[in-house]
């Protein structure tokens, strides 16, 4: 069985905004049948052009349905260039997080999001769709070589498991296998140029002395990690540096909570591989 | 959770309490070693043999005719092994694409270290075509292995003309039994099959026990090599209080098996029929007839089978699905696939089985459960017979 969060399954339960707007402005599909998920999104801007409101309807599993409910509920009140900046690991982190074989739920609702506001602009959904283009690499589930270099480059993915989990190419006979290899082989060391803001907090190859480090360390814990875990409840201190060793303790709702080791490697470790260096390690303090 | 109501019968069942009682002394007071000499020992060695005794009973088969082993898959693995082992001139297996894992996973390795296999396809109700498999079994054939009853859509073959096939063309059947043991009646005696995989758990013993039946006189080769347990050909220390359970549990087996054709199958039936008369579109996967009197897979298109599983779950209801999501694999099973069952009805499948421990009214539960489910599910949905979103890939 899955282990979904509360707060995807909560949404999976009782999904928000369930529905099809009547002359939206903007209408996003995504997904087919074969597939095993598709969506429907679609909206409606107010006099000020934010999204006023916005309706989903999605043919998925558990997660796809939380996924959509949650995309729904994060761009009402946004402006299209508000809400195009949402990425599927905001979804996803909206949800508390989602087992990272169903990362792709999240990725088709960011999909759905840019076909509608592709709509909206009048612009043709094949030329504006930057994923949609380039050669098809995985037949089984219609994924093109445009698609997975978008998912790899902003999910920093390394091997073809993750991005099977994240846009489902390779999931099937397998074939396309090497072909993956060879994007993947591409962007490898190659950093992201699609997010200037994430690109200018990245961990720099330099090394860096102790009291660097250290601070850089506080830094992303404070600007990065707890404001999500604050979502949940929960906190994050930092206890101790030890050479590459950070020993922290969870606080909150993050000390009681069964998927703390979960959020230790996702949440927090993850983090300070990306923005001080990928050397280093997270370890609980004991109580 | 107040209430469970356990209808994933095909996956595992309960622990009767009579095999329960019956094992616990093995877990307790008698943990001799069957092999010893002295007495202590001995008295285990007895209730071994009476537990091999009653797994026979239940296949009209004779003692000597069953080794006990440690699961299905573990049978399945020997029945094919061994029977390739003793006959090593002849390189080409004949299987189907709708066997267990624990067969057809084996069957691929094989190919890759080989052997040919030849994948007899299916028809859309999950049926044979024994003309197919008549011209498939050639003189180079070591093994003809397919299983009794689909574990998913409860297909039972016509496993009585498979072997008369497979003997006329001077091959060895091994049929994987596993479903169908405690489900239908079987006889050995009256049978054309050389080797027979069954599993405790399936059928109220515990998990961890199994055991393959061997014809006399036919040839195969052991797979756990060690000691001289099971005459030779299974090494390891028994399984004592497990086996003693398979063995209470084949009892109680032969005592339910009129059940499950009576008071199973009229469960199920009304299951079923109100599933159909309630829930448009629904689809049955699987023979109609030729089935498991316990087994139901049920398709609802437009919506996917997860999710069902998820809702029902929030009702206490377990059951399993074919869908993609619910595997950690990304495609529906291999087997509604091998069925050539259309993407939008494999995604939304839904496993229903029962056993004589359910009771009417939880039928009754089961089935407004799901209309509600479906029903919810399909307003999610932008997919529906009239919707104008059509599904790509609705093959």
């Amino acid at each position: 069985m899955w282990d979904y969060t509360d707060k995807a399954k909560e949404h999976f339960l009782n999904p928000r905004n369930v529905g099809e707007i009547e002359k939206p402005d903007g209408i996003g599909d995504v997904g087919s049948v074969a597939c095993g998920d598709a969506l429907r999104l679609t909206f409606k801007l107010d006099g000020d052009g934010r999204i006023a409101d916005a309706k989903f309807k999605t043919f998925g599993c558990a997660s796809a349905i939380a996924s959509s409910s949650a995309l729904t509920e994060m761009i009402k009140g946004l402006t299209l260039e508000e809400a195009e900046k949402i990425s599927n690991q905001d979804i996803a982190r909206f949800l508390g997080g989602l087992p990272q074989e169903k990362m792709h739920c999240s990725v088709m609702g960011k999909e759905a999001l840019d076909a509608a506001i592709a709509y909206y602009r009048g612009d043709k959904v094949e030329e504006s769709h930057d994923d949609d283009h380039g050669a098809l690499i995985c037949s089984c589930f219609g994924v093109t070589e445009g698609l997975i270099e978008k998912v790899v480059r902003e999910n920093n993915l390394k091997t073809v498991d993750e991005v099977t989990y994240y846009c489902k190419a390779g999931g099937g006979c397998e074939t396309c296998h090497e072909n993956i290899e060879e994007i993947l082989e591409k962007y490898k060391g190659k950093k992201d140029r699609t997010a200037p803001a994430a690109i200018k907090k990245r961990a720099e190859k330099k090394k860096l002395t102790m009291i660097e480090k250290l601070s850089k360390i506080q830094e992303t814990i404070n600007t990065e990690i707890k404001p999500s875990l604050a979502k949940d409840g929960g906190d994050v201190e930092l206890i101790d540096l030890d050479g590459d060793k950070v020993i922290v303790a969870l606080r909150g709702a993050c000390s009681s909570c069964p998927s703390a080791g979960f959020t230790l490697r996702y949440a927090v470790e993850q983090k300070l591989k990306e923005f001080v260096s990928e050397d280093l390690v997270v370890e609980e303090v004991k109580a | 959770m107040s209430r469970v109501i356990y209808l994933d019968n095909n996956a595992t069942t309960c622990v009767a309490p009579e095999v329960f009682e019956a094992m616990t002394p093995f877990l307790t007071e008698y943990y001799g070693n069957p092999s010893s000499m002295y007495s202590f020992g001995g008295h285990v060695g007895k209730s071994l043999a009476k537990a091999r005794s009653q797994v026979a009973s239940l296949l009209n088969a004779q003692d000597t005719e069953i080794v006990f082993t440690s699961c299905g898959t573990e049978s399945d693995n020997m029945a094919v092994i061994g029977a390739l082992d003793a006959n090593p001139d002849k390189k080409h297996i004949v299987t189907t694409r709708v066997e267990h894992p624990a067969v057809l996973s084996l069957a691929k390795r094989l190919e890759k270290r080989g052997y040919s296999v030849t994948f007899l396809s299916v028809d859309h109700q999950g049926m044979l075509d024994l003309n197919e498999l008549r011209e498939a079994i050639t003189d180079r054939t070591a093994i003809v292995s397919i299983m009794y009853a689909n574990n998913e859509t409860g297909t039972v073959f016509p496993v009585d003309e498979i072997g008369r096939i497979v003997k006329e063309k001077g091959s060895i059947f091994h049929c994987d039994a596993v479903q169908a043991v405690g489900k239908i009646p079987l006889d050995m005696a009256k049978s054309h099959i050389d080797l027979l995989s069954l599993s405790g758990h399936k059928l109220h013993a515990p998990k961890g026990v199994g055991a393959l039946y061997i014809r006399r006189g036919t040839r195969c080769r052991p797979l756990i090599i060690g000691g001289h347990q099971e005459k030779g050909r299974r090494g390891g220390t028994e399984n004592v209080a497990s086996i003693v359970g398979l063995g209470r549990a084949a009892d109680l087996a032969a005592e339910h098996v009129e059940l499950e054709t009576s008071v199973v199958r009229e469960m199920r039936d009304a299951l079923q029929e109100k599933i159909f008369r309630m829930i448009p579109e629904s689809i049955l996967n699987g023979h109609p007839e030729h089935r498991l009197p316990n087994t139901l897979n049920v398709s609802f298109p437009y919506i996917e089978g997860e999710a069902i599983l998820l809702m029902l779950d929030e009702h206490g209801i377990c059951a399993s699905s074919g869908s993609a999501c619910t595997s950690g694999s990304l495609e529906p099973s291999h087997v509604l696939r091998a069925m050539g069952i259309p993407f939008t009805a494999a995604h939304g499948s839904v496993r229903l089985s029962l056993s004589v421990y359910n009771k009417p009214d939880e039928i009754e539960l089961t089935a407004n459960a799901l209309v509600q489910i479906v029903k919810r599910l399909r307003e999610i949905s932008p997919f529906s017979a009239e919707s104008e979103f059509k599904p790509a890939g609705s093959n």
